[in-house]
């Protein structure tokens, strides 16, 4: 194994006035699972883009493939040198099939020679039974999961001639099965003598399939170092150069019953669900995607309606016909879409923290004041200790952490007594993380009763009361986390 | 998930071409002139403009734009190149005559791609600036006034092909022959080159084509110049099958070939669409209009229901989209 793919020294990139990346070495072998490991903004992706020959570096550089020594790479000779990138977004083309998709960039280097569609799908076909994958080759992507979407990317640089391939967050959004499946793909690959960097914020999976990790904070190189005996605790504080908490909150704080739920089931979706929520409780939900937890969520706050059950609140039965209602009694629910359904990304902070609550912000009658909506965010930037430079400016100029506290402002202002988190860290970094929690956790030390949904065991474990595993749309098992291990949290998630 | 299977081996081209077939098995029974030679032929003929048309705006519509000027363009290019053949070239010949309109066509075309690329500005806003300012252009310099004066290679109609028919004979004109290559043309660079499954994937991810080197620039002037060019040749045809140029005669033609090529299953979000359902889509509009018509039907309700039908289709095709969440769901 001890072969180098690639040796990256002393890259540096300035930036105007900022050095995003200072004097960092980066070294990759062949068939290696690499980890790369970063705070958004310590200089992941310049790095990728370096190595990748879209960013240039400042001078100094050596970047050595194995034999040869450069000072500069172009993005086509990075390519000629089998470097390839599957970003986030997959850069797939939806309505096409994927024996089409993976050909795509012939078309692009010959664009006026007859193609044929049977070769298109012999040589798919060939690559995807060459790396054992599970792909039809004529559906279109677009009818595609994201899981199976990832497959056709790797598919498509394969077929170029990848034999480095960096993964931008390849697990975001995928199931707990599909990160398996997608891990043991990697995992094939390199042993195949491919060499692969994932770069991922979910510590657990690198930690599990990685051999070394490489971590960089604020432009500079941490170290690199092997995964064994690394803990995500110690990887966490080298990414953010905090010791971060890692302990159950430590008692019940359980106060007057606030929201009941009698026997709950929406057909397909999830089936006899029970519960009773305290005041100044943070109930964990949690469970593999596509348990029900997100479809329980929506149900609590009026978005579906349930076909059999009682949903309580304070004693009394509620019959919820739209979220208006369920705002209206005070239920408030945090999108895990924050990019898209959470926030109005071009609209102004003021805007976005003020829209749940516009009634309230008029002066004279239909009128909105100006005033009132500056005074509400002023008011919530505070309390939730955002950094916002000009609350007019638009709301995608935050960063995820200080965007999440905005959405959370937006929900904080109807004044609920029942606050629901849809994966409220999604998209937010390890540091700015522990922030949201310490939120939430003052939150219900005042006696709001939160319902924290996640599929990080972690989350759940440090954060709440009680946790509640849901299972094919039944809770499966409930349990307390001051009374048990994180591993035996996970262990009854995934069972 | 039955439907959803055959739906896709059928696609909205294989729908369409059933209910043709369908309707036109109804017409030849009801009516006695539907399934004539000279009926048909009359359709072929009439509709060769539309069809070109057609499979110029199904270029565009897959790259993910629109145009709405391409209608006003045709009679642009009419009154310039017949001013231009008239004036200065002692009347020319077909060659020419097909040559100037697909170049001015083209050039027209350029004029959208460039603003649409360059100044980066919705397809759609531009073209309706250019469609006013095309006409507005056309009217002010001709005073709204007709050119009757065209050459004999253009006046005289070009007889194809001559079957004797009941009344007289069912005759092929050169406009149908015409349509027939634009066609080919058309559906060979969007289905057999590499180029033209760029555009599909252009308008189905245009971040990701970019970054796959596709040349965003070709793109645009390909689409609108094709459009354009495709709008050059329609234009001649018309004059040809018309005998005279007027200003206002295309005005308005826009909006009808656009839901036929809707309805012929291409999307104003890009990606999706096929030359085979633009002429479809076409056909099938017209083939309605003629059994209306010989049905007897008034021709104040044609608008209407072609109207109709526009929905219809719609509403349908985008039912199986909004229908099956929980089964999507449950596949998760």
């Amino acid at each position: 194994m001890g072969d180098i793919a690639i040796r990256a020294r002393h890259v540096s990139k300035i930036f105007g006035q900022s050095r995003v990346l200072d004097d960092v070495e980066f070294e990759l072998r062949r068939g290696e699972v690499l980890c790369l490991a970063g705070e958004n903004g310590c200089g992941k992706s310049t790095l990728i883009k370096i190595i990748n020959g879209v960013y240039t570096p400042e001078e100094g550089v050596e970047l050595s493939f194995g034999d040869e020594t450069l000072s500069a790479i172009s993005p086509i000779e990075a390519r000629n040198r089998g470097i390839h990138v599957i970003w986030q977004d997959l850069a797939l083309f939806p309505h096409l099939t994927v024996a089409e998709n993976i050909v795509f960039d012939d078309y692009v280097a010959k664009p006026w020679r007859p193609i044929s569609y049977k070769d298109a799908l012999t040589q798919s076909r060939e690559i995807i039974q060459q790396f054992g994958l599970d792909l039809d080759p004529m559906a279109r992507v677009e009818d595609l999961s994201i899981a199976h979407r990832q497959l056709v990317a790797i598919c498509r640089v394969l077929r170029a001639g990848a034999s480095i391939i960096f993964m931008d967050e390849p697990t975001a959004s995928l199931t707990y099965k599909e990160v398996q499946t997608l891990l043991g793909i990697t995992r094939s690959l390199a042993a195949k003598g491919i060499s692969i960097v994932l770069i991922s914020h979910r510590l657990v999976e690198v930690l599990e399939v990685c051999q070394r990790v490489t971590v960089l904070r604020n432009g500079k190189l941490v170290g690199t170092y092997p995964t064994e005996g690394m803990t995500q605790a110690r990887l966490s504080t080298l990414m953010t150069g905090l010791e971060l908490e890692f302990t159950p909150r430590a008692e019940t704080h359980k106060g007057a019953p606030v929201l009941e739920l009698k026997n709950l089931s929406r057909e397909g979706e999830f089936e006899n669900v029970s519960f009773t929520l305290h005041r100044g409780e943070i109930l964990g939900l949690t469970g593999l995607l596509g348990a029900g937890r997100t479809e329980i969520a929506h149900t609590i706050f009026g978005m579906t309606q349930p076909t059999s059950g009682q949903l309580l609140k304070e004693g009394q039965p509620l019959a919820l016909r739209s979220n208006r209602d369920a705002v209206r009694h005070r239920i408030a629910y945090l999108s895990e879409d924050r990019l898209n359904l959470g926030l109005v990304q071009n609209q102004s902070i003021n805007m976005n923290t003020a829209v749940t609550v516009l009634p309230r912000l008029e002066k004279p009658r239909f009128f909105l004041s100006p005033q009132r909506i500056k005074a509400l965010t002023a008011h919530w930037i505070e309390q939730l200790k955002t950094k916002v430079s000009d609350p007019e400016l638009a709301v995608s100029s935050l960063s995820g952490g200080n965007q999440q506290r905005i959405a959370l402002a937006k929900w904080l202002a109807t004044e609920p007594d029942v606050l629901i988190l849809d994966c409220p860290t999604i998209g937010v970094d390890v540091g700015a993380k522990a922030g949201i929690f310490d939120i939430i956790r003052n939150l219900a030390d005042q006696g709001m009763a939160i319902i924290l949904i996640s599929d990080e065991a972690g989350e759940i474990w440090m954060n709440a009361d009680r946790a509640l595993v849901l299972r094919e749309g039944r809770i499966y098992s409930e349990v307390i986390p001051a009374e048990t291990t994180e591993e035996a949290l996970e262990a009854i998630i995934n069972a | 998930m039955h439907k959803r299977l055959l739906n896709r081996r059928i696609g909205t081209e294989g729908t369409l071409l059933s209910i043709l077939m369908l309707l036109c098995v109804v017409l030849a029974l009801a009516t006695d002139s539907f399934l004539t030679f000279q009926n048909l032929f009359d359709l072929l003929n009439n509709q060769s403009v539309n069809i070109i048309f057609a499979v110029g705006l199904v270029v565009v519509l897959i790259a993910g734009g629109i145009d709405i000027s391409f209608a006003v363009a045709a009679s642009v290019v009419q009154y310039v190149v017949l001013s231009l053949l008239m004036n200065y070239l002692g009347g020319g010949n077909w060659l020419l005559g097909i040559l100037l309109s697909m170049l001015v066509g083209m050039l027209l075309g350029l004029f959208n791609a460039l603003l649409i690329h360059r100044f980066r500005i919705v397809s759609i806003i531009v073209t309706i600036g250019t469609f006013n300012l095309f006409f507005g252009l056309l009217m002010y310099f001709t005073s709204g006034v007709s050119i009757y004066d065209i050459p004999d290679w253009l006046y005289y109609s070009v007889p194809l092909l001559d079957l004797p028919a009941e009344r007289g004979s069912a005759t092929l004109y050169l406009p149908a022959a015409v349509m027939v290559v634009m066609v080919i043309l058309t559906w060979f660079i969007l289905a057999r080159t590499g180029f033209g499954r760029a555009i599909y994937g252009f308008g189905s991810n245009p971040e990701s084509a970019r970054r796959s080197g596709v040349s965003v620039w070709k793109i645009h002037a390909f689409a609108y110049g094709w459009l354009g060019l495709c709008a050059g040749v329609a234009g001649l045809m018309q004059a040809h099958i018309v005998q005279e140029v007027v200003p206002n005669a295309l005005i308005g033609q826009e909006l009808p070939i656009l839901a036929a090529v809707v309805l012929g299953g291409a999307t104003l979000g890009g990606g999706r669409g096929s030359v085979l359902g633009a002429v479809l889509g076409v056909l099938l509009l017209a083939v309605v209009q003629n059994g209306l018509n010989l049905l007897g039907v008034t021709p104040y309700a044609f608008r209407m229901i072609v109207g109709l039908i526009i929905l219809i289709a719609i509403t349908t095709s985008n039912l199986g989209n909004l229908l099956p969440r929980t089964t999507k769901a449950r596949n998760v």
